[in-house]
């Protein structure tokens, strides 16, 4: 490994070689590499100096939370993105998954329990609905991936039939056993703890246990990517599928599995998000995908394909969450919300790609 | 004299962060000549022609055209000034026609609305009936191969009625009957009158089309001179900088038992009948033969890329299905692929990750886990084996040279521990230094007794690399000659044989 001194100095070095129109053209080129560091920092200091709270304990465990809720979505769908591909089945696998943990862990003796015929709800019956709505996101996953690979689909129709296809379910679901599309309520204490309980108090704010997850999550995501054949694999399917191929990696299954792998994180997604809503609806989950695609982007997971780092994508959903948290505490309303939301991915993806645009 | 002068570089400066690309080029070029700018990979023969079309700003120098100093901003600019350029990686687009090729971005149209179409396909026939081309102009350029893409392109530079056209390693894809076809159209276009530059690392073929040649070195200007008064060994000796006597390593390899057998190959999807041959342990293989007579789909079947309807493989008495890539590598096999940039490298990914991505297993620890360690060594090994010039394991491949990267994925393909080494064209657009290791490196190979086919359409690297040649035509095996023994002559005769 190289010094990070020696190498400092070796490029200030060549730095002070180089003319006046490469020294500015170095200095641009660096600042709009990090522009979106920049303004962020500008963001945050302006955001400190008009609400000094901004900046407490508080409001830190406040994001945390909020980009734990974020990041499993935006990490299944960074492989998809690797692979150049996309999934906008996202949100609505969310709702999906979210109405059925609703249901198989509502109270015993709720009034309009959906299905009286369920266990009683203990940790077990939690965990095991739990790996329920993963393989089923990762069922619907593993449809995703199977029609892109097997039959050349660009990911963006298949996940928009999936997506609709999902919604469908959903509706019909919605109106099971005379439930007439009401939302899904009454869900039980034990499930609310074992997603949203106490982990500890950060500043006075509680700070719940599924940030703990988030973080093992992530720290298997980041296995997976960089310490695995199938991270390999997934790299080097999104970089050249055609010289994957003839280098003997099997672009099929990588293909599906990726998919498969989003699937399942839309699944644990929806397990928490039941929680995080208080009661499911038919909606829960919409556009769920957008934030999660703006994420990767930001991050630096780039739609050319082939590259992209975890690392990047928490940091886009950190991004991501401190402007809504920011903004928030502004009191800037929602409508102006969407319009800075929009501009800043417009931003991000355009300062990405003059990173692989080949300067001539 | 000075009248005659079409094309002036004069004092051509370029300096990348840490590197002088360019150091006061200059090169003239008269009308009604061709001359052939040579130097080795990396020596700044693309660079100055990146100045000269304004892909990049010259830092110093002037150039002139026609006695007019002129400074491009882009290559449409040079394009509208009668300065033509027929790339050596061809950018068109492949989803459209031959004619919105040639006449993208300044379609006829009527009214200065809708496209012309009936005009469009009226002028680019008369500029095929004057090259000689048999092209439809409504073919879509994905359907044709490389080198009819090529003649597409010369068309296009054609086209503009330019008086200065430079043609960066034209026959890199092209086979010898159609280089005559493109010599020929050089030739006229000479006689015409228009001025060109010719850049190749084909001794050859600059002996024989080039009025002057000039050499570069290391950005450097190095001579210039009448070719008629170089030979070709001088040349080389300037390119280098040294004399380098032999263009092929010593044949050293002793072709042992008979180990690979192919037996009546025919393919599901494209012209390939009954392809049958043999190779030995240690022996170099030639497959020989015209652009689409299947030397190219021949190893893609053998690898199982392709899809077979009928034949088999063995290797040493034992049946391969090879249905797939993963079941070759597993039985023994390698492909390094002839469009590298295509299906060869992983742009974005760096040096190591395009070394160990075949050869993962080797890196499996408990079953799951790839270690770091391992695969840096590995690259790390071949890197050095190979004399791979790279800053880092870390570089993206992309930013090497041809060369480089060649060896990059010869390495990829060596970690995989192959018996039978596919090789499509593995010397396409390097230059003659990188392409004597390359030319060792297989030698080294033979040694050890590994079995080599190798697809050239360069024909005196077959001759000088192989023991054997076999001769495709139309799909078909023609004949199978001693590299030996054999003339340029009767491999021709064999490769016409289906035509």
């Amino acid at each position: 490994m190289a010094n990070p001194i020696t190498t400092l100095r070796n490029s200030a070095e060549e730095f002070k070689q180089l003319d006046a129109k490469d020294k500015k053209r170095t200095i641009t080129d660096s600042i709009l590499n990090n522009a979106l560091y920049i303004l962020m920092l500008i963001f945050v200091i302006y955001t400190a100096i008009e609400r000094p709270n901004f900046l407490s304990l508080g409001s830190l465990a406040n994001l945390i939370t909020q980009v734990a809720a974020y990041l499993p979505l935006a990490l299944g769908i960074g492989g998809c993105i690797v692979l150049t591909g996309t999934d906008l089945s996202a949100g609505r696998v969310v709702g999906f998954t979210a109405a059925l943990a609703g249901v198989f862990l509502q109270k015993a003796d709720f009034a309009n329990k959906m299905f009286s015929f369920l266990p009683t709800v203990n940790i077990w019956w939690i965990l095991a609905t739990m790996l329920i709505v993963i393989a089923i996101g990762a069922v619907i996953g593993l449809v995703n991936g199977f029609f892109v690979a097997k039959f050349s689909l660009h990911p963006f129709i298949v996940t928009l039939s999936t997506q609709l296809i999902t919604y469908g379910i959903i509706l019909w679901f919605f109106s099971l056993n005379g439930n007439n599309g009401q939302p899904i309520s009454g869900l039980s204490a034990e499930y609310k703890d074992f997603v949203g309980g106490t982990m500890f108090r950060l500043g006075g704010v509680a700070v719940p246990w599924y940030v703990l997850y988030a973080i093992l999550l992530t720290g298997l995501m980041w296995f997976i990517w960089n310490k695995t054949t199938f991270g390999k694999n997934m790299f080097a399917v999104g970089s050249n599928a055609e010289a994957a191929k003839v280098s003997g990696v099997n672009v099929f299954w990588t293909t599906v599995l990726v998919h498969t792998l989003a699937g399942a994180m839309y699944g644990y997604s929806g397990f928490i998000e039941g929680v995080r809503s208080g009661s499911v609806a038919a909606n829960t989950g919409l556009n769920a995908e957008c934030d999660a695609i703006a994420a990767c982007v930001i991050g630096g997971v780039s739609f050319v394909g082939g590259t992209g780092k975890i690392s990047g994508i928490i940091m886009g959903v950190c991004v991501l969450r401190l402007i809504f948290v920011a903004l928030t505490m502004l009191g800037v309303d929602s409508s102006s919300l969407y319009i800075i939301k929009g501009a800043i991915i417009l931003c991000a993806c355009a300062l990405d790609m003059r990173k692989y645009l080949v300067k001539k | 004299m000075q009248q005659d002068v079409l094309l002036k570089m004069k004092d051509i400066t370029k300096t990348f962060p840490g590197v002088r690309a360019l150091d006061h080029v200059s090169l003239e070029l008269q009308k009604g000549t061709v001359h052939a700018l040579m130097g080795e990979n990396g020596a700044g023969k693309s660079t100055l022609m990146k100045c000269l079309f304004g892909i990049y700003n010259k830092d110093d120098g002037h150039i002139y055209l026609e006695g007019k100093e002129v400074n491009f901003k882009s290559s449409k600019e040079a394009l509208e000034n009668g300065v033509a350029m027929v790339h050596q990686e061809l950018n068109q687009a492949l989803k459209r026609s031959v004619m919105d090729n040639i006449w993208l971005g300044r379609y006829p149209t009527i009214g200065g609305i809708a496209v012309n179409e009936r005009k469009m396909y009226k002028d680019t026939m008369a500029v095929f009936d004057e090259l000689d081309i048999h092209v439809d102009p409504h073919r879509i350029m994905s359907t044709m191969p490389v080198s009819q893409r090529q003649m597409v392109e010369i068309a296009k530079a054609v086209s503009y009625n330019s008086k200065v056209i430079v043609f960066d390693e034209p026959t890199s894809s092209l086979t010898e009957e159609e280089v005559e076809h493109l010599f020929r159209i050089i030739n006229m276009l000479r006689d015409r009158g228009v001025g060109i530059i010719y850049i190749s690392h084909k001794m050859a073929e600059i002996k024989r089309i080039s009025d002057y040649i000039t050499v570069m070195r290391d950005g450097q200007w190095v001579a210039t001179r009448p070719a008629a008064e170089l030979e070709m060994n001088d040349i080389i000796r300037l390119m280098v900088g040294r004399e380098l006597t032999n263009q092929f390593p010593p044949k050293t390899n002793q072709p042992g038992e008979v180990y690979l057998k192919v037996d009546g190959i025919t393919g599901m999807y494209n012209q390939l009948r009954d392809v049958s041959f043999e190779a030995r342990r240690g022996e170099i293989v030639g497959l020989a033969g015209l652009d689409s007579s299947g030397r190219t789909e021949t190893l893609e079947s053998i690898f199982g890329v392709r899809t077979r309807k009928n034949g088999s493989i063995t290797l040493d008495g034992r049946p391969c299905l090879n249905r797939s890539a993963q079941e070759s590598i597993k039985n023994g096999f390698a492909l390094l692929t002839e469009e590298r940039r295509a299906t060869g490298i992983f742009g974005v990914l760096n040096i190591r990750d395009n070394t160990v991505i075949s050869s993962l297993k080797r890196h499996k620890r408990f079953g799951i886990y790839l270690s770091e360690k391992s695969q840096r060594e590995d690259t790390q090994r071949y890197i050095d084996a190979m004399r791979t010039k790279t800053p880092s394991q870390e570089t993206k491949i992309r930013s090497l040279s041809g060369g480089n990267q060649q060896k990059v994925i010869i390495g990829r393909w060596l970690l995989t521990d192959p018996e039978v080494l596919l090789l499509d064209e593995p010397t396409r657009g390097i230059d003659v230094g990188a392409k004597y290791e390359i030319y060792q490196l297989i030698l080294d190979l033979a040694n050890k007794g590994k079995t080599v086919l190798m697809v050239s359409s360069e024909m005196p690297e077959l001759l000088g690399i192989c023991d054997r040649i076999v001769v495709m035509s139309g799909g078909r095996v023609a004949g199978e000659v001693d590299a030996r023994s054999t003339t340029q002559e009767e491999i021709m005769t064999l490769a016409a044989k289906y035509v």
